[in-house]
C-alpha cells in the first residue's frame, strides 16, 4: 500500500509538471490576449518536430534554443499577420482561425517528416536512472523535465511581478480596455506574448518528444486536457494553471492505481436490491476504467460550482 | 480574412478527400475504405501504399485478365459513419471490391451495410474484403457471405498465442492490459478463458482496460503491472496506445515479457527500440520479414525500395490480393457474384513463407501459418530491419495453418 501510495504520488507529480509544460504557454496567451489558441497543441508538436531535427544536426542542448525560437518567429509572423487581422472580427473568428491553423500546422508537419514517428531518442546525458524508488527506476530526462517546469514557473512568475510587460498583463486582466486607451502599443506587446506563448509549447514539445511520441498526430491527442488545466486553474492565474496541473496529474495517477467498483463498494449492502441491474454497467466499472475522465469531470464541476477557476481573477 | 478562410478551407477539402484519378471503364476497380487523415492516418496510409505497389506490379505483368487494376481510395477517419457515406460513393462510382482493415467497429458496419446492399440491389453486388478487422463477432454471430477475412481473428491468435504460453514454464504471472473497446475487451475474454483451460497453473494477476488513444502517461499502469509481481502481459494494444505503454515500461525498468497483437505495426518497432527491450517483446501475426522465403524477399526489397520513408509491409494485403486476383483469373470476371465461389475454400501460399492456407467455406476466416517472433537487434545474416532501427523480426515459434482452426457460430445465408 505504501509502495501504491508512494510511487502514484511520484507519477503523478512528474505528469502533472509535464501537463504543466504544456499548459503554460497556453495561459499565458489566454489570460494576456484573451485567445483561446485551439492550435497550441500544434505548436507543441512543431516544437518536437524541431527539437527532432535541430537535435539530429547539432545536438539536443542547441535545439532547446533553437526549435523554440524558431517557433517563435512562426508564432509572431501567425500573429502579426493572421490573427490581428481576425481580431476585429471578434473570438469566435478567432476562434475559427486558429482552429483552421491545427489542419494546417498538421498537414505541413505530414508533408516534411511523415505520418510515421520519428525516432527522436532521449539524449546520451540525460539517459540514466535517476534514483529508484520500490524497485521502480526514474530516468534522469523525466527529473530534467520537472525541473524545467519549476524553472519556468518559477521565470514566468518573476516576469509577471516584477516587470513592465508583467505590469501590462495584470492590467490587462482585470481592465481589458484601460490598458489599450492608456495608449500602450498593445499590438507589439500581443505579438511578444503570442511568441513567448507558443514558445513555451515549443519548449515543451522539445522536452516531451522523446519521452512521448513525436509523431503529426500528437497534437491532437494533446489538445484537451490542456484546456482542462487552464479553465480548472483559472483564467490568467498561472499559479492556478499550475496547482491545476499538479491536481489532475495525481487525481488521475491515484484513480488508475485504485480498482474499486460500486460494486465493491456497495455490492454486500444492496446485492439484495437489484442494483447492479438498475445501474447496468456503471455498477462494475472500477475507478482505474474511469482516471482518464476524471480530470473533464472536475471540469464540468468546476464550470458548475466555480466558473472562475481555481485562482482566476476573472468570471469571464 | 478571406484568403485565411480560404486556405483552411483548401486544408480541409485536401486533407479529408484523397480520392485517386476519376475511375477509367474496363478497370478493375480495389475501393479502398481507410483512415487516410486524423490520428490513425498512418496505418491507413501504408496499406494504400501497398495496394498501390500491388496493383502496378499486376499492371506491369499485363494486368489481371487483361484488365488494369485501379486503386480508389476514400477515407473514413476510422469512422464507421463516415466509412458508410465512402462505400455508397464507392458503389456509385462503380467500385464492386471494398477493401478494409483498421477499425472492427468500422469492419461490422460495412459488413451489415454490404449484405443489406446485396439483397437490395441483386444486380450490383459488393463483395467486402477485410484485411486486418479481427472481432470474432465478423465471422461468427454477424457473419456474411459478402465478406471475407484474411487476417487471423482475435481468437485464432489468442489460441496460437496461448498455446505457445503453454510451453513457457517460467511464466507464472500474466497480467492483460487492454484498450477499452470491443477488440480489446475480446482479447481479454479470449486470455482468460484460454489460460485456463490450457495452464491451471498461471495466475491473472490483473485485467486492465483504459480509454481508447487518450493516455499520455503510462507510468500509473506501469507501476501497477509492477506491483502485480506479473512475468508476463498480454495486450492487444497498438498505434500510440501500443508505444507509449512500452516507453513508459521502459524508462521504469520494467522487465517482463511481452506478448503481443501489433508491436510490429506502425510505430511499434519505434517504440520497442526507444524503451530499449531487446527480444523481451513477442509479436503474434501472419508473416512476417526474415523468413528467408524468396519471393516475400523480392516483394519486400521492391517495395522498401519504392517506400523507403515507410518500409512496412502488410502481408496480409498481399495474401488478399493474392487470392483476389487467383478468384478473379479462374472465374474469368471481376463480378463478386462470380469470384466469390471461387474464393470460397481456396487454397493458396501465403505471402511470408509460402505455407499453405485455406478460406474457411463455413464462415470466410482464412485459416494460416502463424507465427510468433521477438524484436531485436539484427544478427549478421539478417535481411530485414523495421522502421530503419536496425532492429528486426525472428521467427521464434510457428504454428501450422490446421492447428489454429477453431469452430464458428457462423450460419451463412448464401444467395440464391
Amino acid at each position: 500500500m505504501l509502495e501504491i501510495i508512494f510511487v502514484s504520488t511520484i507519477n503523478g507529480v512528474f505528469y502533472g509538471m509535464l501537463l504543466f509544460l504544456m499548459a503554460s504557454g497556453l495561459t499565458v496567451i489566454f489570460s494576456m490576449m484573451g485567445v483561446l489558441n485551439l492550435a497550441h497543441a500544434s505548436f507543441y508538436m512543431l516544437g518536437a518536430f524541431f527539437g527532432f531535427e535541430v537535435t539530429r544536426h547539432l545536438g539536443f542542448w542547441p535545439a532547446l534554443v533553437i526549435a523554440p525560437l524558431l517557433v517563435a518567429l512562426i508564432g509572431m509572423a501567425v500573429e502579426r499577420y493572421g490573427l490581428r487581422r481576425v481580431h476585429r472580427y471578434g473570438h469566435v473568428a478567432e476562434l475559427l482561425f486558429t482552429f483552421g491553423l491545427t489542419f494546417v500546422i498538421q498537414q505541413a508537419t505530414e508533408t516534411v517528416w511523415g505520418k510515421l514517428p520519428v525516432d527522436y531518442q532521449v539524449p546520451p546525458a540525460l539517459n540514466f536512472t535517476a534514483f529508484r524508488v520500490f524497485a521502480t527506476n526514474y530516468p534522469a530526462f523525466k527529473l530534467f523535465d520537472l525541473l524545467i517546469s519549476i524553472a519556468i514557473f518559477l521565470a514566468l512568475l518573476l516576469v509577471i511581478k516584477r516587470t513592465r510587460v508583467g505590469l501590462i498583463v495584470q492590467a490587462a486582466l482585470s481592465h481589458p480596455d484601460m490598458v489599450s486607451m492608456l495608449g500602450h502599443n498593445v499590438d507589439r506587446i500581443f505579438m511578444l506574448v503570442f511568441g513567448v506563448g507558443v514558445a513555451l509549447a515549443a519548449i515543451a514539445g522539445v522536452i516531451a518528444g522523446p519521452a512521448l511520441v513525436t509523431q503529426s498526430n500528437m497534437a491532437g491527442l494533446l489538445g484537451p486536457i490542456l484546456f482542462v488545466v487552464v479553465v480548472v486553474g483559472g483564467l490568467g492565474s498561472l499559479g492556478g494553471a499550475f496547482a491545476a496541473s499538479l491536481l489532475i496529474g495525481l487525481v488521475q495517477t491515484f484513480a488508475v492505481a485504485f480498482n474499486v467498483s460500486l460494486a465493491d463498494l456497495f455490492g454486500p449492502l444492496l446485492s439484495d436490491h437489484g442494483a447492479d441491474a438498475y445501474l447496468g454497467d456503471i455498477w462494475n466499472v472500477t475507478i482505474a476504467q474511469v482516471a482518464p475522465i476524471v480530470p473533464y469531470l472536475m471540469l464540468v464541476l468546476i464550470l458548475i460550482f466555480r466558473p472562475r477557476g481555481l485562482m482566476g481573477l476573472r468570471d469571464t | 480574412m478571406k484568403a485565411f478562410l480560404a486556405t483552411t478551407a483548401l486544408t480541409l477539402s485536401l486533407s479529408a478527400a484523397v480520392a485517386g484519378p476519376a475511375a477509367a471503364a474496363d478497370t478493375i476497380k480495389l475501393g479502398y475504405i481507410d483512415p487516410l487523415s486524423g490520428g490513425a492516418a498512418s496505418v491507413g496510409q501504408i496499406g494504400l501504399n501497398q495496394l498501390k505497389f500491388i496493383a502496378d506490379t499486376a499492371n506491369a505483368k499485363g494486368g489481371i485478365n487483361g484488365e488494369q487494376v485501379e486503386v480508389i481510395a476514400y477515407d473514413n477517419q476510422v469512422n464507421a459513419q463516415t466509412s458508410l457515406v465512402q462505400l455508397q460513393k464507392a458503389i456509385d462510382a462503380g467500385v464492386r471490391i471494398i477493401i478494409q482493415g483498421n477499425g472492427s467497429s468500422v469492419g461490422l458496419a460495412i459488413e451489415d451495410f454490404v449484405d443489406k446492399h446485396n439483397r437490395r440491389n441483386p444486380d450490383q453486388r459488393v463483395v467486402y474484403l477485410n484485411y486486418g478487422a479481427i472481432d470474432p463477432a465478423l465471422t461468427n454471430d454477424k457473419c456474411s457471405y459478402w465478406h471475407f477475412s484474411f487476417d487471423a481473428n482475435a481468437d485464432v491468435k489468442m489460441e496460437a498465442l496461448t498455446n505457445f504460453i503453454e510451453q513457457k514454464q517460467d511464466i507464472k504471472k500474466v497480467y492483460l492490459i487492454d484498450q477499452d473497446y470491443s477488440f480489446g475487451h475480446s482479447v481479454a475474454d479470449a486470455a482468460v478463458r484460454m489460460l485456463k483451460e490450457k495452464r491451471q497453473d498461471i495466475q491473472i494477476v490483473g485485467n486492465e482496460f483504459h480509454p481508447l488513444a487518450t493516455i499520455t502517461d503510462f507510468s500509473p499502469y506501469v507501476a501497477k503491472i509492477k506491483a502485480s509481481g506479473a512475468d508476463a502481459v498480454i495486450t492487444g494494444n497498438w498505434g500510440q496506445d501500443f508505444a507509449l505503454l512500452l516507453k513508459a515500461a521502459g524508462q521504469a525498468g520494467l522487465k517482463v515479457q511481452w506478448y503481443t497483437y501489433y508491436a510490429g505495426a506502425t510505430g511499434g518497432p519505434t517504440a520497442i527500440k526507444q524503451a530499449d527491450m531487446p527480444d523481451q517483446v513477442f509479436q503474434i501475426s501472419e508473416g512476417i520479414a526474415n523468413l528467408g522465403y524468396a519471393p516475400a524477399d523480392a516483394a519486400t526489397k521492391a517495395y522498401d525500395a519504392r517506400y523507403k520513408d515507410t518500409p512496412v509491409v502488410y502481408p496480409r494485403i498481399f495474401n488478399l490480393t493474392g487470392m483476389l486476383f487467383k478468384a478473379i483469373e479462374e472465374a474469368r470476371s471481376a463480378a463478386p457474384a462470380d469470384f466469390a465461389p471461387k474464393l470460397e475454400g481456396m487454397k493458396y501460399n501465403t505471402f511470408s513463407s509460402g505455407g499453405e492456407a485455406f478460406m474457411r467455406k463455413d464462415d470466410h476466416q482464412l485459416f494460416q501459418p502463424i507465427f510468433i517472433s521477438t524484436f531485436g537487434p539484427s544478427p549478421t545474416g539478417q535481411t530485414f530491419d523495421e522502421e530503419n532501427t536496425g532492429w528486426g523480426w525472428k521467427k521464434v515459434g510457428e504454428i501450422p495453418a490446421e492447428s489454429t482452426v477453431i469452430p464458428t457460430k457462423c450460419q451463412m445465408k448464401r444467395p440464391t
